[in-house]
């Protein structure tokens, strides 16, 4: 028996077909999942993958994060299901206020798409178990609205807790708060991160396989392999 | 029919580029003495009934966990005079 890792498709997600592929790669069985659904028709882990949900209408996230598949992920990421969200994912997983803080207009008001190096800085996330902390990778990364963005209480807890998942390397691609790229919240259950690792999975369309770890993790976590 | 007008802006602290360059393009379009400009977001509400204390509270509510994001946003309500 394998893990299901369920991935929601949003009106306007982008890059759900890519999650249900790194899922599928990574040994697990990709579920889809429907926002309008309730039901999370029992799947073991959930992708909120990138992509413009509702348009970004109000704020990125803020119509998402009241979705019917939101009211259930919500309560169940609090009690414990692997949750990981990318890109526009992350933007839901802040407005859900699953994770703290925000995601803003990049500094520069470009939209940046480009291979990202960043460093994995902890290993003890549902999301993060393959990697080493310290560990560097390279994954695509496109973004408009990618600037993390908390109050220095907050950044600071987050430093002390280790939930600072990962950070950019080389360059700050958006003007993110102590070059935060990815956070977890205090359990480590639930994973936000801008860059897209569900993009580098393997050689033919990817600039490294470097993204795979997410999915092989939260695999490992699941059926103890 | 009453009019409750939300206005939501960045909290001070939280950079606005988009301000910034509204600001920055300003004196190039002949307007000059202009030092700073956030940007922020104006909702339009119509209410139906009176617009007492208890439609006004459930207001603030909406604009609490809708309207703003109070992570990063500010926000005031006001009654609009017909």
């Amino acid at each position: 028996m394998t893990a299901r890792i369920g991935v929601v498709t949003f009106p306007g997600s982008l890059d759900d077909r890519d999650a249900q592929r790194a899922v599928r790669i990574a040994g697990a069985e990709p579920v889809a999942l429907w926002h309008g659904d309730s039901s999370l028709h029992g799947v073991d882990g959930v992708v909120l993958p990138g992509g413009f949900s509702y348009g970004d209408y109000l704020r990125c996230g803020a119509i998402s994060r009241f979705s019917p598949v939101m009211e259930t992920i919500i309560s169940e990421a609090q009690g414990g299901l692997p949750v990981l969200g990318i890109c526009n994912g992350f933007q839901i997983l802040c407005e859900s206020h699953l994770l703290p803080g925000a995601l803003t207009r990049n500094d520069h008001l470009h939209f940046i798409c480009r291979d990202q190096r960043l460093r994995i800085e902890t290993s003890d996330t549902a999301w993060t178990s393959s990697y080493e902390a310290g560990q560097e990778i390279v994954v695509p990364l496109k973004n408009g609205e990618g600037g993390y963005v908390a109050d220095e209480r907050t950044l600071d807890m987050l430093e002390a807790e280790g939930r600072v998942v990962a950070r950019y390397l080389e360059l700050n691609p958006n003007g993110s708060r102590r070059d935060i790229a990815g956070i977890s919240n205090a359990a480590g259950n639930v994973v936000g991160l801008m860059p897209h690792p569900e993009h580098a999975v393997e050689p033919l369309t990817g600039p490294t396989t470097d993204g795979l770890g997410f999915f092989t993790s939260v695999l490992k976590k699941l059926v103890g392999a | 029919m009453a009019r409750v007008v939300v206005d939501v802006m960045l909290k001070p602290e939280i950079l606005d580029p988009q301000g910034q360059a509204v600001q920055r393009a300003l004196p190039r379009l002949g307007f000059s003495g202009i030092s700073d400009v956030r940007q922020g977001k104006r909702f339009e509400l119509e209410v139906e009934g009176p617009v007492d204390d208890a439609a006004l509270a459930r207001i603030r509510e909406a604009a609490e966990t809708f309207l703003a994001n109070t992570v990063i946003e500010d926000f005031t309500v006001r009654v609009e005079d017909q």
